[in-house]
């Protein structure tokens, strides 16, 4: 089965459907992230559409979901199927998928100097289980009930009470389960191919402290993966159960639905549902943000044609956001009647993961500092990508605390904050990594006019979108609500609401500015050279995009660390990986 | 599956490419694969699927912790839990299961000595399909006597615990009937038997702590 040697495939469909070669492989997982980060948008703009003006009739939406919008106009139901349609995939097909299993396929062996992964057919299918699995949960569109209303969350008993509980409750969140349950499957095969990569098939020279930090990053959430999913899988299990097999795991006694009292359960903990979902949910967070950190690294010492500061600090602070992200799910529960103890434990420990994560960004800041800096588009979305993950930490230090927190939960000071940490920074992460890895992976350049263009535009919307929402939450603005207009006191901020919307849809337009910029480039692009950065690492030996093989007959052999820029003595100011015979400067 | 699925210990020619140019200066043979002297490329290390197991196992490990711990929780909060009589024919299941794990490991032993290698070898993968067997006979036990997987949450968890535990089991006795098919036609090797033999043993130890959650904790 999985030969270590595999010769180029010649027909459409091995080549280009079921292809066991990573590169292949990682943009399958790209092109399927960026089909559902597009839909993830389209809900979006629904939902912003239906917070500003509800009650407006869109014939398009009626005629497409009778039942959600009827005579188009949308329903508080449906309103709630699209926050948990926008999350989900979001957060699982884009965030996870993405910079992970796309880049993280595509660019980890060459980085190590290996001819693919560990495992190639273990590889192709990862890929394609997550494939069925994002099937799965599109599918749940187009089923009577429609997609589920519980959230990305799917808290206990809502979930679990099946189509009673609502409309989409039914088969579209057994469809939602089923796809996680596949997501979970694919996430742990990939984790474990990453991680065999990683220890056993580095080239002669690739030491552990001589890999780039892109390789880190990627073995570090495959660790975090490895450990986290199979959680989710047993809470997605049980939840199945309690759904189909009348089983009791999460749903209490006594429950009344629709003036029906519910008597085949009882007995069950919805708070055990959250402990089990939170203890995936938390590392989740940091399985989407450090493949980011990752390529923030790797391109701002490129584009600052200085050395990373601190090379070991920041593989240490990944090691420790990583392990304490497994300690801190109860920050997500403080409301749910968890004990002050137990609060207070989790508090500090979350607050704890200020100190790694404050290394990672004062290195970062050391890093650019006195650099020759280029402000090409990937070093600017790696430092959109720093100032989005300060403001979004910015804001966890309120949320940290549990008697801020509790006024703070339930509002859109919580939907600012995951959306600038988790969500906008990771996609910085993402599009920093395309513009920088694109030359490579199609042999052509990406266009730097347009790369300017939308990265200020989505910097700016962002910020006009997530800004103003951290005030909405102060003033106690709830988040999930499908209308706010039943409430006398949020009247003076619909103002505030309006504006987040045209800022939204103004972010959302510019991102055609990069699809536009995408598929020209991939045709009409100008020739790129094998390194066009002056990069040093290993994917930048080899012609652009890379052969079938990746290095060819033989093995490259390594001599530096990754990050050597301008070293003293040196005619270039940079050192590759392989170049031999040249003094190395110990940092 | 890093376990069904070794390569043949190489004795490599060379793979596609011969002795062409080398862009790093070097001939370069990274030892493994028992491939000699400036072989351009060597296979991929085996030790591969040891490391791919290892961590296989960690991801299961944290299945079962999940199950376990809302065992615990929901066990701890509940006043509707009435201990599950286990069935007696689970001790002879386990009984089978601790077998396996010696014969498998006898097998290892004996792994030069093609006679005996294939007389325990059979013999663990006969085991382990009698295992299976005997638990679905269990199952069949237990819903003749009106147990079912709803009729209280200790049966819930038996059936969940015990099921996701036989899936395990009877993927390594898929791949135990795939390697009994490679032992006979000449090619088995070590590192399949090998890795093998640590799912095995790593699956009589999650029976063994199931057993004990369910008996201590039952």
């Amino acid at each position: 089965m999985s030969h270590a040697v595999h010769e180029p495939p010649s027909s459409f469909i091995w080549k280009y459907i079921f292809s066991v070669d990573h590169k292949v492989i990682g943009i399958q997982y790209l092109l399927l992230a960026l089909v559902a980060v597009f839909i993830g948008m389209l809900l979006s703009i629904l939902i912003r559409f239906n917070l500003v003006w509800p009650g407006t009739e869109l014939s398009i939406l009626g005629s497409l979901f009778p039942v959600g919008a009827p005579g188009g106009v949308m329903t508080a139901e449906f309103y709630l199927a699209m926050l948990t349609m926008h999350g989900t995939i979001m957060v699982f097909m884009v965030l996870t998928t993405a910079p992970q299993g796309g880049f993280g396929n595509y660019f980890l062996p060459i980085q190590i100097g290996a001819r693919d992964m560990a495992f190639p057919n273990l590889n192709m299918l990862s890929f394609w289980i997550t494939f069925l699995s994002f099937v799965t949960l599109i599918s749940a569109f187009f089923v009577t009930g429609g997609p589920p209303i519980s959230g990305w969350t799917a808290y206990a008993p809502l979930s679990a009470l099946g189509e009673i509980a609502g409309p989409g409750l039914g088969l579209g969140q057994d469809l939602w389960i089923l796809s996680l349950a596949l997501f979970s499957v694919a996430s742990l095969l990939g984790a474990l191919n990453f991680i065999t990569t990683t220890l056993d098939l580095r080239a002669p020279g690739m030491t552990l402290m001589r890999m780039p930090l892109t390789v880190w990053s990627w073995f570090v959430t495959a660790i975090l993966g490895l450990l986290a999913f199979g959680v989710l899988l047993a809470a997605g299990v049980l939840l199945l159960l309690d759904r189909l097999a009348g089983t009791s795991f999460f749903i209490p006694g006594g429950l009344v639905l629709n003036d029906q009292l519910v008597i085949d359960h009882k007995g069950g903990s919805p708070l055990l549902w959250q402990h089990l979902f939170w203890f995936f949910g938390h590392p989740e967070v940091y399985i989407a943000i450090l493949p980011g950190m990752g390529v923030t690294s790797q391109v701002l010492s490129v584009f600052s044609r200085k050395p990373i500061f601190g090379y070991k600090a920041m593989v240490y602070a990944m090691f420790g956001i990583g392990i304490m992200g497994f300690m801190v799910w109860g920050h997500h529960m403080f409301m749910s009647g968890l004990s002050p103890y137990s609060a207070i434990a989790f508090s500090l420990l979350t607050t704890a993961i200020a100190v790694p994560s404050a290394i990672k960004t004062f290195n970062w800041l050391g890093t650019i500092w006195g650099g020759r800096v280029r402000f090409d588009s990937p070093m600017l979305f790696a430092i959109g990508f720093v100032s989005l993950f300060v403001s979004g930490g910015l804001g966890g230090l309120f949320l940290n605390q549990p008697a801020t927190d509790i006024f703070l939960h339930d509002t859109y000071f919580v939907v600012a904050h995951f959306h600038l940490i988790m969500g906008v920074a990771a996609i910085f992460g993402i599009f920093a990594g395309t513009y920088f890895w694109f030359p490579k992976m199609f042999g052509r350049m990406m266009n730097e006019g347009l790369g300017k263009v939308h990265f200020w535009i989505t910097f700016v919307g962002v910020n006009a979108i997530f800004m103003p929402m951290h005030f909405l939450g102060m003033v106690g603005n709830p988040r999930r609500y499908a209308e706010l207009t039943a409430y006398s006191f949020l009247g003076e901020v619909q103002s505030l609401h309006l504006f987040i919307t045209i800022a939204a849809f103004i972010t959302i337009a510019a991102q055609f500015i990069f699809l536009a910029n995408f598929i020209h480039s991939l045709f009409k692009g100008k020739k790129a050279a094998e390194n066009p950065w002056d990069a040093t690492t290993l994917e930048w030996v080899i012609p652009s995009p890379p052969p079938h093989d990746n290095f060819g007959p033989v093995d490259p052999v390594v001599y530096h660390g990754a990050y050597e820029y301008s070293v003293p003595g040196e005619e270039a100011d940079f050192l590759l990986q392989t170049d031999k015979d040249k003094e190395t400067v110990e940092h | 599956m890093a376990a069904i699925a070794p390569p043949r210990p190489t004795d490599h020619g060379a793979p596609a490419g011969g002795d062409s140019g080398n862009r790093t200066g070097l001939p370069v043979d990274r030892g493994y694969g028992g491939g000699g002297g400036s072989s351009p490329r060597a296979d991929l290390p085996e030790q591969r699927y040891y490391t791919g197991m290892m961590a296989a196992l960690a991801g299961i490990t944290m299945l079962f912790t999940g199950f376990t711990s809302a065992y615990v929780v929901r066990k701890g909060l509940s006043t509707d839990w009435v201990p599950l009589q286990l069935p007696s024919m689970v001790w002879i299941n386990s009984l089978m299961l601790l077998a396996s794990s010696v014969t498998i490991e006898q097998a290892k032993r004996h792994f030069s000595v093609i006679p005996l290698l294939k007389r325990w070898w059979s013999l663990t993968a006969l085991l382990g399909f009698g295992f299976l067997v005997g638990q679905w006979m269990v199952w069949q036990q237990l819903i003749g006597a009106g147990v079912f997987i709803s009729s209280n949450p200790s049966s819930s968890f038996f059936y969940v615990l015990t099921v996701a535990h036989a899936v395990h089991l009877a993927g390594g006795v898929i791949a135990l009937g795939y390697l009994t098919f490679r032992l006979w036609t000449g090619r088995l090797t070590p590192v399949a038997a090998g890795v093998m033999a640590l799912y095995w043993h790593f699956m009589g130890g999650l029976w063994l702590f199931i057993l004990l959650l369910l008996v201590l904790w039952g």
